[in-house]
């Protein structure tokens, strides 16, 4: 992998290219199906099931896994984390990437998606929290394109753009912290109007509180997990600063990982007392909660911290990978396992071979374009024309 | 929904989560709408329902649906459990019921007093009328779907199939006729008296007349007159709501009010947190002035170390050079002055030599001279 890596650019028959480009056709063709035919030529979705997996995994899994930068710019610019610095680009450029991706996988998902500026031009919606995360994500995705842009003005040499640009750095951040807080915590709240068809352990007035405070412990492993792959294939591409980074960041970034698990962990647990639905785990739905808050949840925060105290880098590592999936876990079952548990299994939704399809689609795509800008722009090094900001 | 929950949803909504959310915590505690005034329902009396299925044919045509698989007449659909399609906004589906058979129940939109479904979604694409029908507007519809998450009742659907104009199929409670001043196509069709149209309270008070009078025929409920909130479509049974496919667990509380406590959270994150924050970058930043002040100290004491260390160093160089100098000088002096005395004694020596010698020719010179 590292040696094609190195001859990025030229389109070679590494198996890499092979794969990701097999996936972009085969994307594309379901792309085309999907626009031409409706949604049901490619999925599953029915009156009973409006949300399959390109809303809990594009859209909420998505969106949880971007908020490492947030997470990342906040650490370093507002608690003066500094030397964190080097991770900042990185994040980022993921954090961008990611809600690009997950507007891109709306776009699939909607009935109209021409209209999807509708409720900002034709008709406000403000009694919906759906509308409070479009606003959010939407402004989100600009703020996160203009602290991103140094990098690509460095790389097209536009020094002044580029010093407006980091003059607002700390504006920007303030300003991403608030819109991450409030569409985070609003995914989440989706689920509120729906009591009756959410299974009671998971459904709770704190979903809000729960969906936010699961994405800075996404966010953390993300930045964790995305440094390792980053430093495994692009470490031909990174400078002092960077390399030094490869312990420095899971340590710190585990540190704070525990700690934010295991507050999770307690708040989940006022959550099922709060409610008072301690007899559901005893059910199978039960069970399944409990491999999610114990297995995903209390077992990474004690990993993370042995990790952390015997200074095991690789232990981490994985603990970061396993946390992500918790995630992934945990968004599922909220949109897709517990939602409409009242109804027979002949009515309940599996997606379709094509509705993954598109899924694993638009994650290549965000892959190659991921690969594209870090072996072109200065984000694993600093440009050597420009001091650290 | 449990009592317990929704007195804690309230609670979050009114203290938990949000002081400056006032205006929404409060409106979500104390405020109950009551429908408008005058609005128009209908109520569904199951136990005069038959199953013939002619609602569903009159909808079907007043409504302009695509033509059904199997006719409107034929009953045996019924035993299948259906529920609305995009092409069938109303079905009535059968019910084992009890000893004098089985039992039949319409199904459509409820008309909600507070919908959530328009609640929901976020581009208002729903309307609750004064007339009491809550109608969908598809020139602004993006298709999120969001309205068929929220609704508690699982009625709207959507045109999958429809790759370019995509709508939200729902009962529109026949609108338009009612502005005409005619009957909902379903209503108009019943041959018995299962379904009625009028005003709201007209119908409650009627419901609540059949209860009494034949309290052995009907359950002690009108379903519909608070679930959710309330509905403009009212039912009465002679067997207990769950058993005729009704969920008797919705709780009375409005779908808005579900959001309220989240949404009222917003003004209060947008106002905290960019105080916060600055708050934070200001006390980090102060930190690092402070370290950096100190840091800045700490040279500056060790730079006047360093002077004085140099200074000393010098002044002993100097004092070292002095006394050096001092003797070199006391050296040159001594040895100026030994050099002095050693060639004095030299010429003494050579004085002496030449006087203790021949004393020939120069004496005798200097002798002639005196
Ligand atoms: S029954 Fe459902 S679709 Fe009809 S008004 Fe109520 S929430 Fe909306
Ligand atoms: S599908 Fe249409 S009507 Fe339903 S919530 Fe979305 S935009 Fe509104």
């Amino acid at each position: 992998m590292s040696e094609d890596t190195a001859t990025m650019g030229k389109p070679t028959l590494s198996p890499f290219n092979i794969v990701a480009g097999v996936i972009l056709l085969v994307g594309g063709i379901l792309t085309i199906l999907r626009f031409t035919q409706g949604l049901d030529a490619v999925t599953n979705l029915s009156d009973y099931n409006p949300w399959g997996i390109w809303i809990g995994f594009d859209l909420l899994v998505g969106v949880a896994l971007a908020a490492g930068g947030f997470v990342t710019s906040a650490a370093v610019y507002l608690f003066g984390m500094k030397h964190y610095h080097a991770a900042v680009r990185p994040a980022i450029l993921t954090g961008f990437l990611g809600y690009a991706l997950v507007v891109l996988a709306l776009h699939y998902d909607v009935g109209r998606p021409w209209r999807l500026p509708y409720p900002f031009i034709m008709q406000r919606g403000t009694t919906s929290l759906l509308f409070e995360v479009a606003a959010c994500v939407a402004l989100y995705l600009t703020v996160l394109f203009i602290e991103f842009s140094p990098a690509a003005l460095e790389w097209l040499g536009l020094k002044r753009a580029r010093s407006i640009v980091l003059k607002l750095t700390i504006l920007l951040t303030i300003f991403g912290v608030v819109l991450s807080t409030l569409h985070q915590s609003s995914l989440g709240a989706l689920f509120l109007i729906a009591p009756s068809k959410l299974h009671p352990l998971w459904y709770t007035p704190y979903l809000p509180v729960y969906f936010f405070v699961t994405a800075v412990i996404a966010g953390l492993s993300m930045v964790i997990f995305e440094s390792t792959l980053s430093h495994r294939f692009f470490s031909h591409k990174m400078d002092a600063a960077h390399l030094a980074e490869k312990d420095t960041v899971p340590l710190g970034f585990g540190k704070a990982a525990a700690f934010v698990l295991a507050g999770y962990f307690i708040i989940k647990v006022i959550g099922i007392s709060a409610g008072n639905t301690w007899h559901y785990l005893a059910t199978g739905y039960g069970a399944w909660y409990l491999v999610e808050v114990l297995g995903f949840v209390a077992l990474p925060a004690f990993l993370y911290a042995v990790g952390v105290r015997d200074k095991n880098i690789t232990l981490i590592r994985w603990t970061a990978a396993w946390t992500v999936l918790g995630i992934v876990v945990n968004r599922f079952n909220i949109c897709l396992v517990a939602f409409n548990w009242h109804l027979p299994a002949s009515e309940r939704y599996f997606p379709h071979w094509m509705e993954i399809g598109i899924s694993v689609f638009i994650v290549t795509l965000g892959i190659v374009i991921y690969r594209f800008i870090v072996t072109r722009m200065p984000v694993l090094y600093e440009h050597p024309d420009y001091d650290a900001h | 929904m449990s009592l317990s929950r929704r007195k804690f949803l309230g609670w979050i909504g009114a203290a938990g989560m949000t002081a400056a959310a006032g205006r929404k915590a409060s409106a979500a505690t104390t405020h109950h709408f009551e429908g408008y005034p005058e609005s128009m329902a209908v109520l569904h009396d199951t136990t005069f329902c038959i199953g013939c299925r002619r609602c569903e044919g009159a909808c079907n045509t007043v409504n302009e649906l695509p033509a059904p698989e199997v006719p409107f007449t034929d009953l045996n659909v019924l035993e299948k459990q259906r529920r609305t399609t995009s092409k069938a906004y109303t079905v009535v589906n059968q019910k084992p019921g009890n000893a004098s058979g089985p039992l039949f129940v319409k199904n459509q939109c409820n008309h909600c007093l507070e919908p959530a479904c328009a609640s929901a979604c976020f581009v208002n694409a729903f309307t609750k009328t004064k007339e009491g029908a809550v109608v969908y507007d598809a020139s602004v519809c993006v298709g999120c779907r969001y309205c068929m998450i929220a609704c508690p009742f699982e009625i709207p659907t959507y045109e999958y199939d429809s790759a370019f104009s995509p709508r939200i199929m729902k009962c529109t409670m026949c609108h338009p006729r009612v502005l005409e001043g005619k009957l909902p196509g379903c209503v108009e069709s019943c041959p018995t008296e299962a379904l009625i149209f009028g005003k709201r309270d007209d119908l409650l008070n009627i419901a609540r007349q059949r209860i009494t009078r034949r309290p052995n025929n009907y359950v002690d409920h009108i379903y519909g007159e608070r679930e959710m909130g309330g509905t403009s479509w009212l039912y009465l049974s002679g067997m207990p709501f769950e058993t005729i496919g009704m969920r008797m667990d919705l709780g009375v509380t409005p779908a808005p009010e579900l959001t309220a406590g989240a949404l009222g959270a917003v003004p209060m994150v947008v106002g905290i947190w960019p105080v916060l924050l600055t708050g934070i970058y200001a006390m980090s930043k102060r930190k690092e002035k402070i370290a950096a002040e100190e840091k800045a100290q700490a040279l500056a004491t060790a730079l006047a170390d360093a002077d004085a260390q140099a200074t000393a160093k010098m002044d002993a160089a100097m004092e070292k050079a002095k006394q050096e100098k001092a003797t070199a000088i006391e050296k040159a002096v001594k040895e100026a002055l030994e050099a002095e005395a050693k060639a004095r004694a030299e010429i003494e020596a050579e004085a002496e030599a030449a006087a203790a010698a021949p004393p020939q020719e120069a004496p005798d010179e200097d002798d002639k001279d005196d």
